[in-house]
Formats: structure tokens, sequence, C-alpha cells
């Protein structure tokens, strides 16, 4: 590594603010950013261990979130400063050990010896939790066989404290040669002590590297391994430099690449070497992952001893007693129902009043647009394509926000392990993953923050499985649809018994949409997307109190990639709608209404009706209404014309937007739209004297709006999750199929059975 | 041999071996449930599945098809 340049080398470093930063430059005086930094340092650990509050600590608010290559998990980089010299901090997932079945996992490997986007690093810093230090050493182990400079940090010394374990961190230090620091990162204690370890570290002419191996193979598995060396050197492989990190990568590719693993960037020539020789020592009757697992642990059990006293008595801990309430029967599940609803209220009631409060600035942005600028073309423009867009994209903050201020809380202080332990016998039973059943209520208020939810899964099957079928959870969007339909068509009088028939239809939407989903989960396992399930492994972590600078910065990182990948496809189909119903501008009006305007004589009533009238048929003559009518002949079968087509065409922008635009079409003014849609809906004739729309078209309507992907918003947001056009164009054309095959079915079959 | 499955809760055992897939198996000893190590029950989920054991120090959730490819030795 030419490096030449070191940390600024003033000792002790000084904590105190203000100063120059003195950034590391390469030969040559260019301005800095943040690529040029010098050294990199990874923070790395188990879930669980409070590593995210380090990685804030350290790095503040100036961290930078973007993509690993082809892989949805995200990559969180930002800038340490150490007194007067700054580092480049990368905070990789948190994970069990470097094994990896697919590109997600594989993240933690490259990043440590810097592959696939990740610079090498100069410095790892392990996080370890003090309340388990045996599993967590396991990665710990594993990354020292990489012989990379390393500071193993243990936190939450202040819960091991609470439990009267003793931790003897010398000793720990001593066994694997390296600087241990101790921590309570949530109460601020030990960054000084971590920082400090840091600067040492990174001064050090040789740099103190991380032990290599502790344990020893056996001959056998050494002759596996150089045979993986070889082959991964045959096969083009870059390979670290030295001994033991060749080693250590090649048992990686032993453990991790198998004849089903979804790795990327493994040769397919290296993985058939690789299944050869793991089968020929299967076949020789041995079991090459247990020995090398088996060996870690049994090093690490031995140093245990002498680093980690539990004490004698088991004592009841506190999780232990507040378990025994929150995982229990009764009591746990009510409590796990109120932990629900409240996350339910949260996303329908709570979240209205900033949602009408953006409404409205969006609302006032577009008069003061309309204002300041001439009317026309480029007003439209802007008013009704960029600045409706923008607000089509920031309506949905309010309920993302609250939706993971929610979810972080829950998973930081540890309840959502439970929550998933409490239902998943339930989830299992119909195919599910416990973890899926917090993103599939939420799709009952909004598909939107739900599928972002989704990623609380770690297994990606089950995550694209959840991903397709929350859209048919009724989402409230389709309430407006659903009330004016049925005002319409089925008014309050008519009864079914006791029974209310546009009640029982609203109910029987909610029951539909739900059932079809878990119907559609059990057929998509099967056929599009068939494979194992994996494991349910939760690993169930003790209580605690929230960390709040943790909690905002997750939820901060959600809501602004939302903005930056969702935001800018949400705004950009909502220009090419505005533009699909705008133009052509000057169309060849049947009536002329400028001289009906001279009739009318400055009435006003008048006038306001013949804009109307004029704006019906504009909309009509427009792009989306020809595509209304080209598509009639498709839609007629379902009982819709092509008014109904431009509706739903306008919907694809929001479900409420086809009320609108069928008031629109109607000659009603948007803001007449929901009351007079009512009664013109169930009014309306045809040229030929007849009704154009029959309680039978109501219904099946209703059913097209239960199953149809109508909202690009949803689109937008599973191509984000999923990593893919692929799984949007999917989701969209099923669930399109759906609908219109299910409408198809009730009207043509009502009408065979003679309703109308 | 007995499946872990079968364990009562707040009962102790020694990990004999893990039976199963590749993956399944190498995920679960690289959390700790390797041959020798000790295993206690604490819980049922109320539907019966999945089980909470502790081990090492720590609490997992499986559910109790994996559960029964974890093979122990009861403890008294």
């Amino acid at each position: 590594m030419a490096r030449s340049d070191k940390i600024n080398n003033q000792t002790p470093p000084q904590f105190v603010g203000g100063g120059k930063r003195n950034r590391f430059r390469r030969r040559g005086n260019h301005a800095p950013d943040i690529s040029d930094c010098g050294f990199n340092a990874l923070l790395v650990g188990n879930p669980n261990t409070g590593k995210t509050t380090i990685y804030n600590a350290l790095t503040g608010f100036n961290a930078k979130v973007g993509n690993y290559p082809g892989v949805t998990v995200e990559k969180r980089i930002g800038e340490c400063s150490l007194g007067e010299s700054v580092i480049n901090l990368q905070d990789v997932p948190g994970s069990y050990s470097l094994s990896a079945r697919s590109s997600e996992e594989q993240v933690a490997i490259n990043a440590i010896i810097g592959r696939e986007g990740s610079e090498k690093p100069d410095l790892i810093i392990v996080v370890l939790d003090g309340l388990n230090l045996e599993r967590n050493l396991y990665l710990a182990l594993q990354i020292a066989e990489f012989e990379l400079p390393m500071i193993i940090a243990v936190n939450m010394l202040d819960a091991a404290e609470k439990e009267k374990i003793h931790l003897h961190l010398d000793a720990l230090s001593e066994a694997l040669g390296l600087p241990v620091v101790g921590m309570a990162a949530s109460k601020r204690r030990g960054l000084d002590v971590l920082k400090n370890a840091i600067v040492k570290v990174l001064n050090e002419p040789d740099i103190k590297r991380g032990p290599g191996f502790l344990w020893k193979p056996s001959d056998e598995l050494d002759q596996d391994l150089q045979a993986v060396i070889a082959a991964a050197e045959k096969s083009g492989l870059e390979l670290p430099k030295t001994e033991s990190a060749r080693k250590a990568f090649a048992l990686w590719l032993y453990t991790s690449v198998g004849d089903d693993d979804e790795l990327v960037g493994i040769p397919d020539q290296l993985r058939t070497d690789i299944d050869n020789l793991y089968h020929k020592a299967l076949e020789d009757g041995r079991d090459p992952d247990g020995e090398i697992i088996t060996a870690r642990y049994a090093y690490i059990d031995r140093i245990a001893k002498s680093i980690v006293h539990r004490p004698a008595a088991r004592a009841i801990s506190r999780t232990d007693r507040i378990d025994g309430v929150l995982t229990h029967g009764l009591w746990g599940f009510l409590i796990f129902a109120a932990t629900m609803t409240i996350l339910f209220q949260a996303l329908f009631a709570w979240a209205d009043p900033f949602i009408s409060a953006i409404e409205s600035a969006v609302g006032f942005a577009e008069s003061a647009i309309l204002s300041l600028i001439p009317a026309g073309l480029f007003a439209d423009f802007l008013v009704d394509g960029v600045i409706a867009g923008v607000g089509n994209v920031i309506v949905f903050l309010p309920q993302i926000i609250l939706m993971f201020l929610f979810i972080t809380i829950l998973e930081d202080v540890g309840y959502m392990a439970r929550a998933a332990f409490l239902i998943d016998g339930l989830m299992r039973r119909i195919g599910l993953n416990g973890k899926a059943f917090v993103p599939l209520l939420s799709g009952f208020a909004c598909a939107v923050p739900a599928i972002m939810a989704v990623r609380t899964i770690e297994d990606r099957r089950s995550r694209l499985i959840t991903m397709m079928v929350i859209p048919l959870m009724t989402c409230s969007a389709r309430l407006p649809v659903y009330s004016v339909i049925i005002a319409a068509f089925f008014p309050a009088s008519e009864k079914y018994g006791p029974f209310n028939i546009g009640g029982l239809i609203l109910l029987g939407a909610y029951a539909v949409g739900a059932i079809t989903a878990l119907l559609a989960a059990a057929v998509i396992r099967r056929t599009i997307l068939p494979g194992k399930t994996p494991a349910l492994l939760i690993e169930l972590p003790p209580y605690r109190l929230p960390t709040l600078q943790t909690i905002g910065r997750l939820t901060y990182e959600r809501a602004a990639a939302f903005l930056r990948q969702a935001g800018t496809i949400i705004l950009a189909c909502t220009i090419v709608l505005w533009a699909l119903l705008y133009f052509p501008r000057n169309p060849e009006y049947d009536h002329d209404y400028d001289a009906m305007r001279v009739e009318a004589d400055g009435i006003e009533e008048e006038l306001a009706v013949i804009e109307n009238m004029q704006v019906s048929e504009k909309l009509e003559k427009s792009f989306a209404g020809r595509i209304g009518l080209a598509l009639e002949p498709i839609t007629r079968p379902l009982g819709f014309d092509w008014r109904v087509n431009v509706g739903l065409l306008g919907s694809l922008a929001a479900r409420e937007v086809f009320v609108s635009t069928m008031g629109v079409i109607f000659g009603l003014s948007e803001e007449d739209s929901e009351a007079g849609l009512r009664e013109k809906l169930a009014n309306a004739v045809g040229p030929d004297g007849k009704k154009l729309y029959t309680p039978l078209f109501g219904l099946s309507l209703i059913i097209y709006f239960i199953y149809a992907l109508q909202c690009f918003s949803t689109v937008a947001i599973i191509r984000r999750e999923s990593g893919s056009w692929k799984w949007a164009a999917f989701a969209l054309t099923y669930t399109i199929g759906l609908a219109y095959f299910a409408s198809l079915f009730v009207y043509q079959g009502g009408k065979l059975l003679g309703f109308s | 041999m007995t499946p872990l499955s079968k364990l009562k809760t707040n009962k102790t055992a020694v990990l004999e071996k893990v039976e199963g897939e590749r993956r399944f198996r190498r995920r679960l000893m690289e959390l700790g449930l390797t041959p020798g190590a000790e295993i206690r029950v604490i819980r049922t989920a109320p539907f019966g599945d999945p089980i909470e054991i502790e081990v090492r120090g720590f609490h997992l959730s499986l559910r109790k098809a994996e559960a029964a490819r974890i093979k122990v030795l009861p403890l008294h």
C-alpha cells in the first residue's frame, strides 16, 4: 500500500472543535473530496450490537448513502473526524458471519478484501456485543484470518454490568493480540478511547495486523484450501497478497460457493471446481463446514474461559421477566394487537394532518405560480405537471416517516423480534414469514411504505413474494372510488335483510383483497418464485432503551432513499400523464364555445357551465381521451366505456384521481367532482336514451379496483425495493390481468343471470 | 439422540449434531450451535411454533421443523 501520508502526527490527538481539517491528499494538491481522503476504515459486527450508534457517533450526520452495485443493500460511508484528521468510515451491514449465499450477503467479504465497489480497507473495527461475546467472536475470528489491521470494540458494557457479567478485556486483547476498547455507545462511553485507538493503529509504522489463523486446519482441509487457491488463480479472480489472507479467502470460497448459490462475480469454472472439492470431501466421509466452524468455536470457548465470567446462579434477567409477559399467551397477544393497532392508527389517522398540510402547501404553490407566470402552456406544465408531480411524491412522506419511526423504535427496543416470534406460527401456515405481518398490515393504509417495510425480511425470495401481494391489500386510496360508486349505484336505502348492500360490498372488497393476497402468495411461491423457504432464525436481543439518534438517522435514510429513487419516477410519470391529458391543446371542438360565451352575456353561472363543457370536450379529444376510445373494444365486455378508461388512465397517478378525472369528463369542475359525480354516474344516458352505467357496472368497476395495481407510485417503489423493473412490471401485469378477468367474469356473468 | 423439537420447556441439553441442508447447517453452526454446546429451551410461541432457545448466552427463535433437525442429548 503506497501510503506515505500519515495522520497528522500530533500526540495526543486533540478533540477540540474547530481547527482546520487536515485531509490527506494524494500526491498533487488538487482539492479533496470524499474519494480523495486517505484512510478507509470499516465498521463490522453482528446485528444488534449497537454498531449504528457507534457509526453515528463517529461520523456525525455527514454520511452519504449510496448503493453497492447490483444490490439493494445500502452502502453507508461517511467521514470520521479524529482531532485534526479525517478518515472514511464505511458501515457494513450487520452479519453473523462472512459466509454468503446471496449477493447481499457478499457485501461484507467484498468490503474486507476491497472488491466490487469497495476500497481496500486500512482498518477494520469489529463491534462485539458484550452480552454474548462468544458468538460475536466468530465473525472477529474470520476477519482476523485476513491479517488486516483491526480494533475490537466491545460494546454494551453497561448492559453486561447490569447482568453482572464480568469481561476481562485485557485477557481478550492478549489472546488476540489486538487492541480492545470497552464501550457503552448509547451512553457515549468509550467513544474517545475508540478514536484514540484508531489514530494509534493508523499511525503505527508497521501497522499492527490481525493475528491470522488462530486454529489449525487439518491436513486434508489444508490441501483443499490450496486447491481452492489454485483454482481461483486459474479462473482469474484477484486474490489477497499475504499467505494467511489467501487461505482466509479460500476458506470463504470453500464455504460459500456451491452449486445453488446466488453469488456474483464467481466464474463458473471456479464454482464447479469448488463444488467438486466439497463433494469429494463428503464422499471421503469428511465434513468441511463442521470442521471449520467447530475449530473456530473450540478456540473461542478456550479463551472465553478467562475472559467471560457469568454469575454462577442464573439470575432471571429483566429481559426474561418482560418476555414472560410479552411472548406469553393472552397478554402477549393483547399487547401485540395493541401495538399493531397503534401502527395502523398512525398510518391511517395521524398521518392525515400532515398529508393535508402538504396538499395545502402544494395548492398554495400552484396558486403562487399561477399569479406569477402568465397563463399558458408553461404555467400549466409547471402547475399541473411539475408541482403536482412533486406533490404526488411528498405526500407519501408522512406515512413513510411514521412507519419507519415506528419500526425502528420497535427494532431498537427489541420488540420486533418478539412480534415476529408471536405471529410466525400463523404466518407459516399461510406460507409467509412472521416478519411479513407488519408490511402486509400496513398495506391496508398504503402500499408504498408497506413495500418499503418489507426489507426487514432477510430472505430475498420471501421479500419478493410479500412485495408482489401487498398491492392486493385494500389501500386507503381505493376508498374514495368505492364510496362514489357505492353511493351512485347502491344507495343506502337498498338492503339485504338487515344489512346495507353498500356496506356489504365495502366489507367484501376488503375481504376479497386480503384473501386474494394470501392465495396469490401461495401461487407465486409455487410457480414464479419456487425455492426453499429458508430457516426462520431470529435473534431475540435483550430489551433496551431506544437510542433516539440512531432512530432518527435510520428513518431519515429511508425517507431520503424514497425521495431519491422512487420520487424521480413518480415525478416523471405525473408529467407524462399530464401531457396525455393536456395535449392536443386546441382540438377541433364540436361546439363554438366562444360564441356561446358571448351569448351568455356575462352571467357567471352560465359561463362556468360553458367552461366546464369546454374542458370536458378538450379532455375527450386529448391523447388520453383517444387512448380511452381506442381501448373501448377491450373494456366494453367489462362494462367500461371510453370515459371510464380515461378515468382509469388518470388514476394511475393516484387512485383518487379517478374521481376527479371522471368528474371533469362529465363537465363538473374539479371541486364538485365527488358530490356531483355520484349523480352523474347514476343518471348518465347515452345517445340511445339508455342508461350508460348500471349497478352491474358499478360492481364490475369495484372488482377491477380491488385487484388492479393502479398506482405508479407503487410500481416505482417495487422497482426500488426489488432492484429491477422486472418485478415491478410483473406486479403490474399480473394484477391488471387478474382485474380484467375478474371484472369480465362478474360483468358478463351478471348479464347472463339477468342483472343489469 | 433426541430432536431438539422434543425437548420440553426449561430443559437443557447438549448438542450432538445438526442435520439438514448445507446452508441451514452452516448458519446454525456459525451462530454457535456446535457439537457440545449447551442449549436450553425457554418457551414455545402461543401457536405452538416457533420455539425460543438459549445458546452461548443469547436467545434464538426457530421453527419446530428446524429444531427437529438438531439432535441433542438431554441433561438431567
